[in-house]
């Protein structure tokens, strides 16, 4: 549709200087700020042992979370297209719910389950299991805010797909697992893939249900993003940059994954 | 046909043993994804909601009406209106430019959008206070002020009328603002007329969404706001604090008040998403 | 190996898809499933394959009870509709799919599936994925794929419905050539009559889910039971309360017996036949086809009043 030169680029204008104020500019800020006094003190920041163990800590966590979360995502959106049950509607508001949810609600909810005070506590503590304010409970908390992605990504995908190519299978032969294996899960990778990708990016970046859950016990069981605020509070304002520049350095890989995935997932 | 009738009286149906295959496979795939839901999900809600009931009703409304809980929520809610209509606006304008104007770099422009969705919020806040806090190298300094609020959570709900919008205008097809043309309409009133009501789902479950997101954010706010009671002091910050100084009960609370905001918003994205597809119900 | 259909019921809901059809599919013939939408041939056609339950009655293959048998284990071979071609693997991969999953060496497969090509004529397409092919060369590869693991039973769900016309004509005829050769019992589902009747040995007439006659094509025409068979099989004129065959229609210059009075409003000369579109007296059409012969002796022309009887009729005990 033609519209007047003049309103094209006055739309275009309001359009990129909304991105670039929100957005680019201070990121840009930040990388400018990191590396502004050279390469060292960044690197010194990176390297120290409390932040190394928080980078492996927040590597570790998402190493566990996405996996559950593919597995989980994939069974439970073959049981809603491909299955009839009551409640399909609620249980898909279930899965939508981590979504809405703060994530200092998902916090507190898992404190209040496995705490001292809490429903599983004293279970846990008589058995010696420590799962608050440790690795488990990071786990958890992780898993139940990156639930969705993966899940919500294959739903539409398989919709579209329709049983057909199923249905061929099994005329041909084939058992549930060769169906599933061969003919499946194939049809539906791209979509699995961008479901990892999102939910691992969600795994990287988790903060508040993560800085409840953990009691931010340094060299212990903070994570890469608890290490900024840790930094930040104690005045290492260079270290809380320099770890945000390497966590806003994922992000941006993350975004390319994002844009080299996205048209294949949209077309297949 | 004699074949028939004999080998029918004979055998006694079966036809129900299939079907009873597929309803177990149903069940196991089913029993799976119910014990990980109920385990991960509805029973942490659950403790939240029994904590929230323990010390009875009148301690549950006593925190829930606590002056700090009412600032912070009205606070919050304030911040998350005005950024729900800015995100309607802005992201409504940008996913138009995205879709119908042609420059350099658009596709650039295109993968920044997720950027949000990509970056730590904690990240998030501490970029927002290089550029607008007291280190600003623009002079702008808005740290520990409302409009901070504001700032961080439209970074963080950005991309989300965006993306909601993009693919409805992307399906719209040309020929129907064409038709209103040549039948004479302006460019405004086709606008209104013809793009804007299909475009409205989009817009508002992308609001919605980003509302949601508002009311509950955390990290981002943790630090360009000063979390200062009465003031900058959002609800997610209150119930942290109240975490913090042990008292479970206030922050379950008014965990719960956000817990109802969010449910009612996802209920509310169902019936957009359900009213806007009963055209092709009808 | 035969099929038998016995008693077959079948409901969604409400909505009675298969009402008591028994059924009896000899080994080696290929049969014809004819009806309009919503007859129940698609889903008769599915509860052979095992894709669907019945709610009553049996499937017997080659006399075994194969009820309650999944798909897998019927070793049946099915054709549908939209091709369910599998997207992400090549033509090649596709046919071979049925030997794969029965973990045949990897060398007869091979030499299986170049065979099976060869059948289909698809030889220098073995490498191409399904998205590069015509509408025509898809369900070819169907075809192939479904044979590939020698079924006993080929089943095929409106196989030309997707096509049109011209590949539709080509492919129905190559089909009965193939099925020459193959001779493995066939079974498909069509709401095209001229399909059925050009290549099957007997045909199944479904209505609203009951099974209306079954027999030869020829026994279909000549014979039909039912006022639905009959003007589905073939065209049929309402001639005062009987049902005619266009060419069973005589034309007469004069009053004649208890002929009725018709102006003729259009003649088409359809090479050897011509065929006469009359209105009677109540303006309801009337088809008739002359031989040329005939209509030449007649000396009819457009406008003309005439009387018309049939020279044979039926008429079915159920009213109009």
């Amino acid at each position: 549709m033609r519209r007047s030169g003049l309103q094209r680029v006055g739309l275009r204008f309001v359009a990129l200087a909304y991105l670039a104020l929100i957005l680019v500019g201070p990121l840009a800020i930040v990388f400018w700020r990191t590396f502004e006094d050279g390469f060292e003190p960044a690197w010194n920041a990176l390297t120290t042992p409390d932040t190394i163990h928080a980078f492996k800590l927040t590597l570790i966590i998402t190493a566990i979370a996405v996996p559950v979360n593919t597995v989980f995502g994939i069974v439970c959106a073959l049981a809603i297209v491909r299955r009839s049950f009551r409640g399909k509607g609620f249980l898909n508001a279930f899965i939508d719910l981590p979504l809405a949810l703060s994530p200092v609600v998902v916090g507190l909810s898992l404190f209040l389950l496995y705490g001292q005070e809490g429903w599983f506590g004293s279970w846990l503590s008589d058995h010696g299991i420590d799962v608050l304010f440790a690795l488990p409970a990071m786990v958890i908390a992780t898993i139940f805010v990156s639930l969705p992605f993966v899940a919500r990504e294959v739903v539409p995908t398989l919709r579209e797909i329709g049983d057909e190519q199923e249905q061929a299978a099994r005329t041909l032969g084939a058992g549930s697992w060769q169906t599933f294996w061969r003919i499946t899960l194939p049809s539906i990778h791209w979509a699995v893939i961008y479901g990892v990708i999102l939910t691992t990016a969600r795994c990287l970046g988790e903060y508040g249900a993560v800085a409840v859950v953990s009691g931010r016990i340094q060299g212990q069981t903070e994570t890469a993003t608890l290490r900024v605020q840790e930094s930040y509070e104690s005045l290492d304002l260079a270290g809380a940059y320099a770890i945000s520049i390497v966590l806003a350095s994922m992000a941006i890989f993350v975004l390319v994954a994002f844009t080299v995935v996205r048209p294949r997932e949209e077309t297949a | 046909m004699a074949s028939l009738a004999s080998i029918a009286v004979a055998r006694p149906r079966r036809a129900g043993a299939r079907a009873s295959r597929d309803r177990a496979a149903t069940a196991l795939s089913l029993g799976f994804v119910t014990t990980v839901l109920l385990v991960l999900v509805a029973l942490p809600i659950a403790a939240l909601l029994w904590e929230a009931r323990s010390e009875g009703a009148q301690t549950f409304w006593d925190s829930v009406s606590s002056p700090q809980a009412v600032a912070a929520l009205k606070v919050t809610l304030g911040a998350s209106f005005a950024v729900a209509v800015l995100n309607a606006v802005l992201g409504t304008v940008t996913a138009w430019v995205l879709v119908r104007d042609g420059f350099r770099g658009k596709s650039l422009v295109n993968a920044i959008i997720d950027l949000p969705f990509a970056l730590p919020t904690i990240v998030a806040g501490l970029t927002l206070l290089a550029l607008y806090g007291p280190a600003s190298p623009i002079g702008v300094n808005v740290a520990y002020t409302q409009t901070a609020i504001v700032l961080a959570m439209m970074f963080v709900t950005l991309p989300f009328v965006v993306r909601t919008v993009q693919p409805v205008l992307q399906e719209l097809d040309p020929e129907l603002e064409q038709a209103a043309h040549a039948l004479g309409a302006s460019r405004a009133t086709t606008f209104w007329r013809i793009v804007f009501p299909n475009i409205l789902p989009g817009i508002l479950s992308g609001v919605a969404l980003a509302f949601a997101k508002a009311v509950g954010e955390f990290g981002a706010l943790v630090i360009i706001t000063g979390n200062i009671p009465y003031d900058t002091e959002v609800s997610s910050v209150y119930i942290f604090g109240r975490i913090e100084s042990g008292d479970a009960a206030a922050a379950a609370a008014v965990a719960v008040v956000l817990l109802a905001i969010s449910f009612v918003t996802l209920l509310s994205i169902g019936a957009i998403r359900h009213i806007a597809t009963r055209h092709e119900r009808a | 190996m035969s099929i038998l259909v016995c008693n077959v019921s079948k409901r969604f809901g409400d909505f009675v898809v298969l009402d008591d059809v028994s059924l009896d599919v000899e080994s080696g013939s290929l049969t014809a499933l004819l009806g309009p939408s919503g007859s129940g041939k698609s889903t008769l056609l599915r509860i052979i394959a095992g894709l669907e339950t019945a709610d009553a009655g049996e499937i017997l293959l080659s006399g075994k009870d194969a009820t309650a048998l999944a798909p897998q284990k019927r070793n049946v071979g099915f054709v549908f509709q939209h091709y369910a071609a599998f997207k992400h693997m090549t033509v090649r991969q596709n046919i071979a799919f049925g030997l794969r999953v029965r973990k045949r060496p990897k060398a007869e497969i091979r030499e299986h599936v170049d065979e099976l090509l060869h059948l289909v004529q698809l030889q220098s397409l073995g490498d191409r994925y399904p998205s590069q092919l015509s509408g025509g060369q898809r369900q070819r590869m169907g075809l192939a794929r479904a044979l590939a693991p020698e079924p006993q039973v080929l089943l095929l769900d409106e196989p030309f419905g997707a096509l049109d016309a011209r590949v539709r004509a080509e492919l129905r005829e190559w089909l009965r050539q193939l099925h020459d050769v193959v001779s493995v019992t066939t079974v498909f589902v069509t709401h095209d009559q001229e399909e059925a009747m050009e290549i099957s040995d007997q045909i199944a007439v479904l209505n609203h889910g009951r099974l209306e006659q079954v027999g030869a094509p020829r026994e279909l025409y000549d014979e039909p039971v039912s006022e639905f068979v009959m003007t589905f099989v073939g065209d049929a004129n309402h001639l005062g309360g009987v049902l005619v065959r266009p060419h069973d229609i005589e034309l007469w210059n004069e009053p004649s017996g208890d002929a009725l009075e018709a102006m003729i409003v259009r003649v088409t000369v359809l090479g050897r036949d011509v065929k006469v579109e009359l209105h009677d007296g109540a303006g309801a059409e009337i088809v008739a086809l002359l031989t040329r012969d005939q209509f030449d002796e007649g000396g009819f022309w457009r406008g003309q009043t005439v009387w018309v009887s049939p020279q044979r009729e039926r008429i079915f005990a159920e009213a109009g």
